[in-house]
């Protein structure tokens, strides 16, 4: 991607911080991610990137700061004005979390379906697009069990994209898939990001993924509960002077 | 809708910023969109559109003023095209891509599978298969059970005593309460129920023997196995389909360790303990409720316990509390197998426990009307 100083910022959080009762688990933490590129939250296990992406999609309010995506703050926003910013958004979760008792094609059709007045067969042509787009056109009649966890993957990112949304939030997308399953993901977002200009927020501790796909990206760390780099991944991975950064690139042990 | 783009060949009635117009154009029908096709304007013109292509033998798509389209727009598009369409792509290239991307996607996509014709024949066949092949696993199922039962019977000690506890106390000890409302309730609806009838015999003194006669030998058991399908096979199946879907049956098996005298048989012993004890709490406080009932009706307790003395033999007893027993067995099992057939997803442990409930008193109703017979012909 090629990526221009002057894009525009859709989401930015400054000073966020985050407390579960006596333990914190990251505190200011600022960053912006721009439109149009793919940017990768990443850490250690237990760091807190997916409390921080739980922050981003606004399923709970942060202890400290702002965040703000597409000029919305979710703490602020209520009913009607809550519902048109969530259908700007797509969220896929690190096992699918796609419902067990649908098949796949109206597990997508169910975002088109809360938030447009298109009739059933224009449902079900979107639908079978996306499952299209991410390789699944011949799995539409299935239901969720009968498919294996990187086809679950891809749905998910399917449903995310169902309504075309301008940022694309990814769990942990190739966490406990093969190589080349995870490869083939990480391609397909990819080329959903150039062809589509979507802008995608991934949360991964995947090293490959992270190069082969991440724009810029921001390290958290358990230690020192916050951010601890800000970059493009290739330059971090030759230039940090870190300790832990150098450590997660090169895959030491600390 | 931003960015029309100007056309001079609108009618007076439309607007100019009208996105979809159907016109006729060298005897074709042309449909023509312009500005921005988005999932609202296509959910709102789709009916129209949709009229309007309709019996068109040849028909011209004309998107070529469109300038943003999304996933509700190119579905309408690419809806109303068919094998003789002429089209024409939008002239702006966000839309373009977008709509030769929606094509593309929905192309890899098969057509939908014909519905299979329905031939009774083969339905009644392959449901007949269906059932034989159940019923096959059920037995299966059994002598499995029966045999891991066995094998531990030399060496009791191999049993996990400490799991039939945690299941004595699941099953009895907690049920007790909801036992004791039940029996004193029954108690007292038969004895209120059976007075209007005896009164006008004069008969308000026999109340007891009725009660007492029906709740141990039929009621205490049959409410009983009610509480313990409903409470506990519901649980049997929950617990062992979660185990099921989470692999840890297949983990146990492959530790050596055999999932049913591990998972099954402490379940089913403790199902089948607690039973007597449940018909026992439901008796005694069925009893209860009918001496206070006979109170109001002005026979003091001890004229009650006379009659139950007389009238209620340790027989009666004894039968309900092993007719209670057995049916322990029976809803244990049923719920071990419910679980441990269940299929995969959450779905498949919900139908898992419902199968449980209603298997297990299909299954102590039937015993019950076995155990009439026998007890009819034995003359207990």
């Amino acid at each position: 991607m090629v990526e221009s100083p002057q894009a525009e910022a859709i989401i930015t959080a400054t000073g966020v911080a985050m407390r579960f009762g006596a333990r914190t688990i990251f505190r200011n933490v600022s960053f912006e991610v721009r439109r149009g590129e793919v940017f990768v939250i990443l850490g250690g296990s237990g760091c807190g990137k997916s409390t921080l992406l739980k922050l981003l999609i606004g399923l709970m309010p942060p202890s400290h700061g702002e965040i703000s995506v597409l000029e919305g703050d979710w703490s602020k926003l209520e009913g009607e004005e809550r519902r048109r910013l969530l259908r700007r958004i797509g969220v896929m979760w690190q096992s699918g979390a796609l419902l067990g008792s649908l098949t796949l094609a109206e597990n997508i059709m169910l975002p088109i379906e809360a938030h447009t007045k298109l009739p059933v067969a224009a449902r079900a042509l979107m639908a079978s697009a996306k499952l299209g787009l991410v390789g699944l056109g011949d799995a539409a009649d299935r239901l969720p069990a009968e498919i294996s966890g990187g086809m679950l993957k891809r749905a998910g990112i399917a449903r995310a994209m169902a309504l075309d949304p301008e940022i694309l939030f990814l769990d942990e997308p190739s966490a406990g898939l093969d190589p080349i399953t995870s490869a083939g993901l990480d391609e397909l977002i990819l080329s959903l990001a150039r062809e589509t200009g979507t802008t995608f927020v991934v949360v991964t501790h995947e090293l490959q993924s992270i190069l082969a796909i991440g724009d810029r990206c921001i390290m958290l760390d358990k230690e020192a509960q916050g951010m601890i780099a800000e970059g493009d991944p290739k330059q971090l991975r030759d230039e940090s002077e870190q300790p832990t950064v150098r450590a997660f690139f090169r895959r030491e042990a600390i | 809708m931003v960015d029309v783009p100007a056309l001079d060949d609108h009618g007076p009635g439309q607007m100019p910023s009208d996105p979809f117009r159907a016109e006729t154009e060298d005897g074709r029908l042309c449909l023509r969109f312009t500005g921005a096709l988005d999932s609202a304007v296509a959910a709102a013109r789709w009916e129209e559109a949709h009229l309007a292509a309709k019996g068109a033998g040849r028909l011209v798509i004309d998107a070529a003023g469109v300038t943003a389209l999304d996933s509700g727009g190119a579905a309408l598009l690419v809806s109303l095209g068919g094998a003789e369409t002429e089209w024409r792509e939008p002239a702006a290239q966000a839309p373009r891509g977008a709509l030769a991307r929606f094509r593309k996607a929905v192309a890899t996509a098969p057509p939908p599978p014909k519905p299979k014709p329905f031939r009774p024949l083969t339905a009644i066949g392959a449901g007949t298969l269906d059932k034989l092949s159940a019923f096959l696993t059920r037995m299966s199922f059994l002598g499995e059970t029966t045999l891991a039962a066995l094998r531990i019977l030399p060496r009791p000690w191999r049993l996990r005593w400490a799991e039939v506890l945690r299941h004595l106390d699941e099953a009895g000890t907690r049920a007790f309460p909801l036992c004791m409302l039940l029996g004193t309730l029954i108690g007292v609806i038969l004895a209120f129920q059976s007075s209007v009838p005896m009164r006008q015999f004069g008969a308000e003194i026999f109340i007891p023997q009725l009660v007492g006669i029906s709740l141990t030998r039929e009621l205490g058991p049959l409410l009983a196995s009610i509480i313990l399908a409903g409470r506990t096979a519901s649980a049997y199946a929950a617990e062992l389909g979660t185990m099921r879907v989470n692999e840890e049956v297949d983990a146990l098996k492959i530790m050596g360790l055999d999932p049913i005298a591990w998972l099954v048989v402490p379940r089913i012993i403790a199902s089948t303990l607690v039973m007597p004890a449940l018909t026992m709490v439901m008796n005694v406080t069925g009893l209860i409720g009918m001496t206070i009932v006979m109170g109001t009706l002005g026979f003091p307790p001890i004229a009650v316990l006379n009659q139950l003395g007389q009238w209620l033999t340790v027989g009666d007893l004894a039968g309900g509390l092993g007719k209670a027993a057995v049916f322990g067995l029976a809803i244990g099992y049923v719920g071990c197998l419910a679980g441990l057939s269940a299929g995969r997803g959450p779905r498949a442990v919900g139908d898992a426990a419902t199968g449980a409930v209603v298997g297990g008193i299909v299954a102590l109703v039937v015993l019950d009307g076995i155990f009439a017979i026998l007890f009819f012909r034995l003359g207990w």
